[in-house]
């Protein structure tokens, strides 16, 4: 038998409680296990009620985010071990400053509105007919980018930033990061429609550098660098405006 | 997260008749480390412009003739004075550093194609600072030796 390890659980039920309390599970500890099988085990074995997002087990989905001891954390990707050899508890709470739906299920509405104000795809208004063939790219091209298109809008840096918690309309740091996947995309040509969402104090100038969001992302996309690169890019646009009365793409 | 009271408006969303948003806490840069930096980090800026309002007290000093630099020294020499001033340097030095460090992740620099190493980027900034720190240093030896 494995050694056992306490798991203090946030529970919400809508119908019943006014706020979440906690309610503790003593879960075996195998070499192998993450906080999500705990989750899994809890559910099979002691409490079906239990309500959480998983989906793919391996970092990819993006769904099992939670806070795990005050850490936002993909649970998939977190050892029991690592833990138990502190020989503490662990603490599961779900993703702060979002609202709790049940027990560990936050509410994504709101952060799926801002995702799509910054036109997270590629925008090209004269697009070759097919017959012309492919967008090529340089690998040097794809480099520009490819940092930022790692996210799996997990929203672990939503939890980790504390500008989200304080002003709820902040565009926030993966939708920022997302936009500048497609503005340095030498495919996309939508940079001027994005800059009115971006370049706003509720987009990129929302943004006071704490950098948490770059320090939890499990994908080391670092959504704080794309967002002070877009604020030094707005204010060159910003200058060129003085200059180029329609001014240019930023790019 | 237990006694805390929902208190807030609740705006609800077309799926869920009701949920709960935790109220964020006045105090939520305490008990967090790198909420705490950065909270210091910011804050560092009150201490660099009490120093430069100092500088400014100071040429104005300096401009009033030898006796009103002199008394002007006077009370720069008071112990509160100092330990302002000892204040001043330690979070000059937090906000030099840590915004030095963070400046490679706002300016990635490309040559020949390749990121250059965020430790590359950071490292004219140090250089620059010990450079004209020296120069400093060195102009306030030659005049106070003339």
């Amino acid at each position: 038998m494995a050694n056992t390890i306490t798991l203090e659980i946030a529970r919400y039920s809508p119908e019943r409680d006014a706020a979440p309390h906690f309610q503790n599970f003593e879960v075996p500890v195998h070499k192998e296990w993450v906080v999500l099988d705990a989750l899994n085990h809890i559910k099979d074995q002691e409490d079906g009620s239990l309500t959480y997002r998983w989906s793919c087990r391996m970092g990819i989905c993006g769904s099992c985010g939670m806070m795990v001891n005050g850490e936002p954390k993909l649970t998939c990707a977190t050892f029991l071990t690592d833990y138990a050899k502190q020989g503490g508890k662990i603490r599961v709470e779900p993703l702060r400053y979002f609202p709790v739906v049940r027990d560990l299920v936050t509410e994504l509405t709101d952060f799926l509105a801002k995702l799509k104000k910054v036109k997270p795809w590629l925008v090209h208004p004269n697009q070759p007919p097919l017959s012309e063939g492919e967008f090529l790219q340089t690998p040097e091209q794809v480099d520009r980018y490819k940092q930022f298109s790692m996210c799996i809008n997990c929203t672990l840096c939503y939890a980790a930033c504390p500008v989200v918690g304080l002003d709820p309309i902040f565009v926030g740091p993966a939708a920022l990061a997302l936009a500048q996947r497609y503005n340095k995309d030498s495919r996309d040509q939508g940079s001027d429609e994005r800059i009115a969402v971006l370049a706003h104090p509720d987009g990129i100038w929302g943004c006071t550098f704490v950098g948490e969001c770059t320090r939890v992302c499990p994908k080391h996309v670092d959504p704080a660098g794309a967002i002070q690169q877009y604020k030094i890019t707005a204010v060159l646009e910003w200058l060129k405006s003085f200059v180029t009365p329609k001014g240019a793409g930023v790019k | 997260m237990t006694t805390e009271s929902n208190t807030r408006p609740v705006h609800y969303s077309e799926f869920h008749p009701r949920w709960y948003r935790r109220p964020v806490s006045v105090y939520w840069w305490i008990g967090q480390r790198q909420y705490l930096k950065f909270i210091l980090r910011e804050l560092s800026s009150v201490f660099v412009a009490t120093f430069v309002v100092e500088t400014l007290f100071q040429l104005n000093a300096l401009k009033g003739g030898p006796q009103a630099y002199a008394e002007f020294q006077k009370t720069l020499a008071s112990p509160l004075i100092i330990a302002l001033n000892l204040l001043c340097l330690l979070f000059v030095l937090f906000h030099t550093i840590t915004w030095f460090n963070l400046a490679p992740s706002a300016m990635p620099i490309r040559l020949g194609g390749q990121r250059v190493p965020t430790f590359l980027v950071a490292a004219p900034s140090y250089v620059m600072w010990a450079v004209i720190s020296a120069a400093v240093y060195w102009f306030v030896i030659s005049w106070s030796q003339t």
